[in-house]
Parts: C-alpha cells; sequence; structure tokens
C-alpha cells in the first residue's frame, strides 16, 4: 500500500481531490451533513463499524460525510496517505502527539513555534507527564546535541510566526529518521502551496485550517495527515501503534490498518476520547476556502512582497524580518523550499520603538488590528502585548516578538492601497 | 509494507478483478476477530461476495458461519479468487495447489510478495495481485475508504451508487 500516485496538478486538486457529486443526490457542491448520527442497516452492521470491521459513520464526533471531504482533500494536497480534522490548530497539536506520548516521554521542539504551541507544549501537556525541550533549530547540532531516546518527536513549523524562520526540513527529518522517530511540522504558515513536508521527509503534518485553508477569517478548524511512510514497528517506542489496544478488544492499529494505522488510531482513540471535533459546517467553509488556495497565496506573496520591499526603503523603519527580501539571513531556504514565495506574514520595527509602532497601528485605515493571520483582509498586530503576551520577554525576544515588532499579515487588496495605508499611518509618526 | 512501493496496478485492472469476481478462497483466515484476516473476510461477506476460509488449524469449523477447508484443493466450488493471507516464503508451499483449482485472479494481501509464483500464475493466465487488500480496494475505489479521511487518489465528475451492503 502506497499513497496514491496523483494524476492531476495541485490548482485542480484543490478543487476535486476528496469531493464527488453526491451518491443520492448528484449535488454538485459538497452538502453540509448537519448531523449526529446514522442510522444502521442492522444490528450485525452497526457492530462491525463499532468494531472498526466496516468503513461508515456512527457519529458525528468522529467523522461526518461534510468533514471527511475535507480531509481527504487535505491527504491528497499534502501528498499525504489520510488525515483527521478537528476544532482547532490546537486540537491539531494534542491530537498528533496523544498516539505517540505517554507520561515521562519527551518532545524534541522548536524553539521558532506560535506562542500558543510554546504555551500549549510548556504548560498544558506538562500536566499529561509530557515534557518538552525547545532548541534552536536553525542550528542542527542543537537538535543532535539535545536528542535522546525519552523524545518520541521532533516538532517544528515549516516556517515561523511571526518573524518567518525557515528550517532546513530535510537535514532535521534525517536526523528524526535515524533516531526512528517521526518529524512532525506544523504547516499553518505556508500551507501546502508553498512547502510540502512530506516531500523533504516529514511524517506528520498538521495545520490550523483557520489560516490560510479557510482563508477568509470565518471557521476555526485543524487537521493531522500522516505520510503512511513511518515505520511504527521498528521500534518499541510506540505502544499504541504497535500493541493491543484494550478499548478495541486488543485490535492492533498499525498492524491493522497499515499505513494509515495513525490516523484510524487518532480517530478511533483520540477523537472519539477527548472530543475536540470539527463541525460539518466549518468543514464546508474550509471545502471551499481550499477551492481558491492556490489563487489567494499567490496574490498574498505578490502583495507582501510589494509591502515588504516599500518598508525596507522607508527612512522611519528600522528592520524588516522577510525571508522574500535578498538581504534575510532565511532567502537561500526561501529559495530552495520555497520557489513560489514565502507568505504575507512577517515583522518590522521603527526607528523609534514601541510607542511609534502603537501610534501606526491607531492609525492605518485598511489594515484590521486582529490576532489572526492568512485572512484576505490585510491584518496588523503587536505580538508581544497580544499573541505572544503569555511568553517571558527573553522568548518573546527569541521568537521574533520583542516590544518594537509589529507584525503583519497580508490581504489579497491592491497593493498601491495598502502600501498608502502605511504610508499615511508612518506620517503620524 | 513500506517498501516494494514500486509494485503499481491502474485502478481499472483492479476494479475489472473486484468487479468479475465473485467467490473468494481466503487461505490463512483468523477465526479471531481482531486479526486483519478476519476484518477483509467479514466485509467481503457483506458486500456480497461468498467467502471460503481455508485454515488448515480450523478444519470442519466454522468462521463467520462459513464452513472451513483445509486446503484449496477442497473446495468442490468454483473459485474467482484465492486471497493469501500467508508469509511471503510460504506463497512457494501453496501455488502448485492453487493453480491446480484455476482461479481467476490470485490476491496477495499487503507485505506478501512472492514474484516466483507470481510468474507461475501468469504463465497459467491467471491475473496477479501483490502487496494489496482487497478490502481497502474495494472501499478505495467505492469511496467508502474516504469515509476514513483516507486519501483514494480516485477523482469523480459522476455520482457513484456504492454497491449496498448485503446482509
Amino acid at each position: 500500500m502506497s499513497v496514491p500516485k496523483n494524476n492531476y496538478k495541485f490548482e485542480t486538486r484543490t478543487i476535486h481531490a476528496g469531493s464527488a457529486p453526491d451518491p443520492t443526490t448528484g449535488a454538485r457542491n459538497t452538502p453540509i451533513y448537519q448531523t449526529t448520527a446514522y442510522t444502521f442497516d442492522s444490528s450485525d452492521h452497526a457492530a462491525s463499524l463499532f468494531n472498526l470491521q466496516n468503513f461508515g459513520f456512527i457519529y458525528s464526533r468522529l467523522g461526518n460525510p461534510t468533514v471527511s471531504v475535507l480531509e481527504e482533500r487535505m491527504a491528497n494536497l499534502e501528498n499525504g496517505r489520510a488525515a483527521v480534522a478537528c476544532a482547532s490548530g490546537h486540537a491539531a497539536q494534542l491530537l498528533a502527539l496523544h498516539p505517540l506520548m505517554e507520561p515521562g516521554d519527551r518532545i524534541l521542539a522548536s524553539k521558532n513555534l506560535y506562542g500558543g504551541s510554546i504555551t500549549q507544549f510548556s504548560h498544558a501537556f506538562k500536566k499529561f507527564g509530557w515534557g518538552v525541550d525547545f532548541v534552536d533549530a536553525t542550528n542542527i547540532k542543537n537538535i543532535k546535541k539535545v536528542l535522546n531516546n525519552k523524545h518520541k518527536c521532533i516538532f517544528i513549523e515549516s516556517l515561523s510566526n511571526p518573524n518567518g524562520v525557515i528550517l532546513d526540513i530535510e537535514k532535521i527529518a534525517l536526523i528524526a529518521n535515524n533516531a526512528k522517530i517521526p518529524l512532525i511540522v506544523d504547516n499553518t504558515m505556508a500551507s501546502p502551496y508553498l512547502i510540502k513536508p512530506f516531500e523533504w521527509g516529514a511524517d506528520i503534518i498538521t495545520h490550523s485550517l483557520t489560516k490560510f485553508v479557510g482563508g477568509h477569517g470565518n471557521s476555526m478548524g485543524g487537521v493531522v495527515i500522516e505520510s503512511g511512510k513511518f515505520d511504527w514497528f521498528q521500534s518499541d517506542k510506540y505502544p499504541s501503534m504497535t500493541k493491543p489496544t484494550e478499548s478495541y478488544h486488543g485490535l492492533v492499529f498499525a498492524e491493522t490498518f497499515g499505513d494509515f494505522g495513525y490516523s484510524m488510531k487518532i480517530r478511533a482513540d483520540s477523537l472519539r476520547d477527548l472530543g475536540s471535533t470539527l463541525s460539518p459546517t466549518n468543514a464546508f467553509y474550509f471545502i471551499n476556502g481550499l477551492e481558491t488556495l492556490h489563487l489567494r497565496m499567490e496574490r498574498h506573496c505578490k502583495n507582501a512582497l510589494k509591502v515588504a520591499n516599500f518598508l525596507e526603503s522607508h527612512k522611519k523603519v528600522a528592520w524588516v524580518s522577510y525571508a522574500g527580501l535578498v538581504k534575510s539571513k532565511y532567502n537561500s531556504l526561501a529559495i530552495k523550499y520555497m520557489p513560489k514565495g514565502v507568505g504575507p506574514v512577517f515583522t518590522f520595527g521603527l526607528k523609534k520603538g514601541n510607542e511609534a509602532g502603537k501610534i501606526v497601528i491607531n492609525k492605518v485605515k485598511i489594515f484590521s488590528h486582529v490576532a489572526n493571520v492568512g485572512d484576505t483582509r490585510s491584518l496588523i498586530l503587536h505580538p508581544a502585548s497580544t499573541t505572544h503576551n503569555q511568553l517571558s520577554d527573553d522568548q518573546k525576544k527569541y521568537a521574533g516578538a520583542g516590544q518594537e515588532v509589529i507584525r503583519l499579515s497580508i490581504g489579497i487588496e491592491h497593493h498601491d492601497d495598502l502600501i498608502q495605508d502605511l504610508k499615511n499611518a508612518l506620517n503620524h509618526i | 509494507m513500506l517498501k516494494n512501493e514500486n509494485i503499481i496496478y491502474e485502478d481499472h485492472y483492479i476494479r475489472s478483478i473486484l468487479d468479475n469476481t465473485k467467490s473468494i478462497a481466503m487461505i490463512g483466515l483468523s477465526s479471531s476477530w481482531q486479526r486483519p484476516s478476519y476484518f477483509v473476510a467479514k466485509y467481503l461477506l457483506d458486500r456480497g461476495y461468498k467467502v471460503y476460509p481455508v485454515n488448515p488449524r480450523e478444519a470442519g469449523k466454522k468462521i463467520l458461519n462459513q464452513k472451513v477447508y483445509s486446503s484449496v484443493s477442497e473446495i468442490n466450488e468454483n473459485i474467482d479468487m484465492v486471497d493469501i493471507f500467508r508469509k511471503s516464503n510460504d506463497v512457494d508451499l501453496i501455488i502448485d495447489d492453487i493453480i491446480k483449482i484455476k482461479p481467476s485472479t490470485i490476491w496477495m494481501q499487503i507485505g506478501v510478495i512472492n514474484f516466483k509464483a507470481a510468474k507461475l500464475a501468469k504463465i497459467n493466465k491467471i491475473d496477479v495481485v501483490m502487496n494489496k487488500c482487497p478490502k481497502i480496494e474495494y472501499g478505495r475505489l467505492s469511496g467508502e475508504l474516504s469515509w476514513a479521511g483516507i486519501n483514494s487518489g480516485v477523482f469523480h465528475n459522476k455520482r457513484r451508487i456504492i454497491r449496498p451492503i448485503i446482509n
């Protein structure tokens, strides 16, 4: 078994993968199956579904016909084997780790993660007995130095938020592979249009669908995708995958379901018991969003480069951190991993610092002051006092979210209007 | 399972085998319900296939209400497909018996790969599938596998009727 080969190009698959006309009505768009339960044909059919012997829907906490279209489409776009969608990006991280981790196990994570992820890993997960070691993954020697046999995975962001650090995924994947542990990549900020982590050796991908996949800032959601290539039986590190599961009468997930065993384990065990289900209505918005992913990302990147160039040449701007700029130290990695563009989220600092930044945020008229990225609308934010507020000053500085930093998420409006808006706001300093 | 990804079959080949098969002898079918072979047999029975369990240790008993045979030669019925749940090398021990009953297809499960047996089958004009599961392929091509968020690689612009469950 393996990932099916793709007969169609990415742009065709964003629209068609996973969906088909409704078998009963012929409805061409994916209907919203707003239902909690599904009828069983007989008591034997019901039992076979509960025992996972038949494919089918039982209860929408575990799966739903609208949600499954989104799942298959995301699996297909990432060139993965299977996917499980859930209520948010944070839920996706919890679900991705749940089959891997036992109390006392540790995660080796990049220091350059979204602030919310750092908090989730270091505080919420601690209560499960899961430890975390954060390392500066821009130098892979740091990973090798810290890695030990308590680590059950390496977790990184392909493109980090807010400071746009691009990591050398291929080299990090090799380290994980040698240690016989999976590399998990949060691919939210890049989206599968800009980076495909499985092509560089990653084993598991997570997304906050809330950002570029949805694209319109209207729905919360997350997804976990497996490559289908990780060999769970090569070590005894993953008993949840390779030993009999008590709550399924001794079923061994990696054996019975082979290369989609991890997804089945997440769905049948983790999603069932942790309950962070995605609503079918939100799934519908994500399916619609995906249909224009390629067009939006193209425009996001084009606009962002123009705005970044404008800011870089502005006399009141101290620095711009955008991997798309030739001067950026991540530019060579950008050329390797993100030839189509480096996304529209980046940061800049003003020569006059924090107070001047507040003026810009208050004076813009098109940019919205919100805690989100990946919207069609252009967004502006002061990370130190909002998204990265929970972090210590040192952590903030490291995460590229120091006091003077302003984050932009460039939308798909006309770039001239965005530049003019920033120009006017900068005039108030 | 994770190697040999280069064994690739076109969808229309697999589809025509699954469409033209009515009876399946399953060699190595286990009587314990949490084993993968039991899952496959139950699924195929539910899709209307006639399943003949072959398992010397369970001969004479019943699995999923079907009489168990000790070898394929004992089955006195027309067998369209022989589905093999055995180690790759063990296929050498049973391939001659299988060829004698002249099935249309010899199907080896995920992880079961035996090129020598496949060559023998082809000489005898028997279709061969290796390293795949008929349950997963049926589910993939019918659309049912997609219900579990699995990438089927199948695209449809017309509505398709998913074959009803018989039981």
